[in-house]
């Protein structure tokens, strides 16, 4: 049974599974675990996150084809939600008609660029989905009469997933109210979603992907289309980058350029899926907690050692939590040349 | 046994167009400018907007044209290019800061002295940076294009974050040196200084580069190294010190592209690199990889016809550029001057 449910494709590694199912039992039991506004937010964003990085891993660690795009689907499944809330009836009809149409979207559009840079050459992929995505990114901020511009979009989604409706008392200490409802649509909604890419990877057109990108050549002789293939995994990847981003638009309320469509996204998710490793599904689920975790609290930790090397000239710059971004680049440069197999590489190597 | 097929040479010419098909990117320049005459109704305007979208164009293909270089010679994909473009803008601008009074005199042979300073400053710069770059970041990835795409990008993040740690997270404004302030008026239009001697030095920069790989020895290593690398290195040259040579060279050049662009914008900030990068990749796909004519062609077009429609229809200026991308890659998937390969 778990076995099936995981597609065949364990961890293989003790200490990978004992890491694997303590980070499953955390986010499951978030809100009663780890009570508070701040925490359960940080749990909901590593679910979406996670998401994100499988379907990322999907196209640049099995495939072995590098977009740049991939925020632009997640802000196109995230405005998605956020369009449909602000102009149908308030209610669930709402939530999925943005939800799938934010995914059909996506799709098309990988499929578009694919059809236009794939056929070539497979670095053309990146260079186009960069431009398009920036393209995109500026026309959205532009476009204030639909999209709110720069501000984004605040709307209201159905009462039954806000802190406003309560059902029963208490449980464990937690208000059992729309909020944690909310939470355990993003779990459920990435876990299913999770176990599917696990399903693909590992199914017969899996295979096909991992062989193109060990050898492109060779994969084409035996006989696949080698274009097909990488079209198909595009596609899959930006439809359920768009479903994490209806997720995330379900779980903010809110949805804007700079939460959604910003490069700086892009950046977090190449980072998380290098660090946790590419080419397996369970890098994606380490990556992105140890990021998003360290996002939040590692911050923190370098304004205090900013602030205790105040007397030294320019290494107080350094070390301030604004330039977080540039530790990041080092230790992804890092990663790349040392670290290629990434965390789960190292664990499975060890066992 | 049948008779063998009769052999009659055609005398008749190919048709027009057959012949002018080898010459069609070449002609696309003009063409765009043609149409540009048609849709825009005053000619003034159009000649305004026919220099600034040369300027533009020129200071463009001076940014990518290093790239396109790397690419065809070592089959190295530099996203951290864009890096240089950030990097030589602020070194010059903060020499030009430096050089207030060159500059603020209305003298040109002294305004000009302050921008060949700053140039130069720029230009070693980013040279070295390029050199750097290409020992650190990218020469333990080569042949590894998936790697070379990851670890160039982490490059470009860590230099544009130390930008932001040595000259602070503002933007930085800069005037033009006295004597390039303002516009000249020629048959109704005005044309601004700046803009002109961009487009000049563009096209020097253009002939000396052509120059430079068609005439010389050193031109005829690189190009024979881009057709066939082994090839060159069988007959004794060490490709990797001209590659070197060229990725320094390409450095420079993106370099003194940012001063000039810098220049023209008259702000910079730390991202100007990366945001210039889009702009890049369009022209560098459009001409075709690896191909600096190409890159030349593409760089005129996406200038040009940015500034048209920013003039006819300011919403859809954001778009033309991927509109043009998608109609060059359908017409020519490669791009519009392929570089022949022998591998």
């Amino acid at each position: 049974m778990l076995v099936k449910l995981l597609s065949g494709d364990l961890p293989r590694s003790k200490l990978l599974t004992a890491i694997l199912v303590a980070i499953l039992i955390c986010l499951a039991f978030a809100p009663f675990l780890f009570p508070g506004i701040r925490s359960v937010d940080t749990a909901a964003r590593i679910c979406i996150f996670i998401l994100l990085v499988a379907s990322y891993d999907l196209v640049l660690g099995y495939t072995g084809i590098v977009s740049f795009a991939h925020t632009m689907f997640f802000g196109i499944g995230a405005y998605g939600v956020a369009l449909a809330c602000s102009h149908m009836e308030r209610g669930f009809g709402a939530l999925i008609v943005g939800t799938l149409s934010g995914a059909v979207v996506a799709a098309l559009a990988a499929f578009l660029i694919g059809l236009f840079s794939l056929r070539v050459r497979a670095i053309f992929f990146a260079m186009i989905t960069l431009a398009v995505a920036s393209a995109v990114a500026v026309l959205v901020s532009q476009l204030s009469g639909l999209t709110g511009g720069e501000d984004g979009l605040n709307y209201k989604i159905p009462r039954e997933l806000t802190p406003a409706f309560k059902f029963g008392g208490e449980l464990l200490g937690v208000k059992l109210n729309g909020k944690l409802l909310n939470y355990y649509v993003v779990f459920f909604g990435a876990l299913m979603l999770f176990l599917l890419l696990l399903r693909i990877v590992n199914s017969p057109f899996g295979r096909v992907l991992q062989a193109i990108r060990e050898n492109d050549f060779r994969a084409e002789a035996v006989g696949y289309r080698v274009i097909a293939y990488r079209t198909g995994a595009a596609c899959i990847s930006a439809a359920i980058a768009a479903l994490a981003g209806s997720l995330y638009a379900i779980w903010l309320r809110y949805v804007g350029p700079d939460t959604v469509l910003s490069f700086e996204i892009m950046v977090d998710i190449l980072l998380m899926v290098v660090i946790g490793g590419m080419g397996t599904m369970y890098g994606a689920v380490i990556g992105a907690t140890l990021f998003v975790v360290a996002q939040n609290y590692l911050q923190e930790l370098m304004q205090v050692a900013s602030g205790a090397v105040e007397s030294v000239p320019l290494l107080p710059d350094l070390l301030s939590p604004d330039r977080w971004l540039m530790w990041l680049g080092i230790l992804f440069i890092l990663s790349v040349y040392f670290f290629p197999t990434g965390i789960v590489g190292r664990l499975r190597q060890d066992d | 046994m049948s008779a063998a097929p009769k052999h009659v040479p055609t005398m008749a010419q190919a048709g027009l167009l057959d012949r002018l098909a080898p010459w069609m990117p070449v002609l696309l320049v003009p063409i765009i400018m043609l149409v540009g005459l048609a849709a825009i109704p005053s000619t003034s305007s159009w000649l305004t907007l026919t220099v600034s979208g040369l300027a533009m164009g020129m200071m463009i293909f001076i940014m990518a044209s290093g790239m396109t270089l790397v690419f065809g010679l070592m089959d190295v994909i530099n996203f951290g290019h864009g890096v240089f473009i950030s990097v030589g803008a602020f070194v010059g601008v903060s020499v030009l800061l430096a050089l207030g009074q060159m500059t603020a005199a209305p003298s040109l042979v002294l305004n000009l002295l302050a921008m060949l300073l700053a140039v130069i400053a720029a230009t070693i710069a980013t040279g070295a940076l390029g050199w750097a770059f290409e020992r650190v970041i990218v020469k333990p990835v080569y042949g590894a294009h998936l790697k070379q795409i990851l670890v160039t990008m982490g490059g470009l993040i860590v230099v544009e974050q130390l930008i932001v740690v040595l000259w602070g997270p503002e933007e930085i404004y800069i005037t033009r040196p006295e004597a390039l302030k303002g516009a000249v008026t020629f048959a109704g239009a005005a044309l601004e200084k700046y803009r002109l001697v961009a487009v000049g030095m563009g096209l020097a920069l253009f002939l000396a580069m052509r120059y430079v790989l068609r005439s010389t020895k050193i031109g005829l290593i690189v190009r024979a190294g881009v057709e066939n690398g082994e090839m060159v290195e069988a007959l004794g040259y060490r490709l990797r010190l001209v590659f070197v040579g060229v990725f320094v060279a390409g450095s420079a050049l993106a370099g003194l592209g940012g001063v000039m662009w810098g220049l023209y914008q008259e702000v910079i900030t730390a991202h100007m690199g990366q945001q210039m990068m889009i702009m890049i990749f369009i022209v560098v796909i459009i001409g075709g990889l690896g191909s600096v004519e190409g890159c030349f062609i593409g760089a005129l077009m996406v200038g040009l016809l940015q500034n048209y429609i920013a003039f006819l229809e300011p919403k859809a200026a954001l778009i033309s550029n991927i509109g043009l991308m998608v109609a060059i890659l359908m017409w020519r998937p490669q791009g519009m001057i392929p570089v022949v390969k022998a591998k």
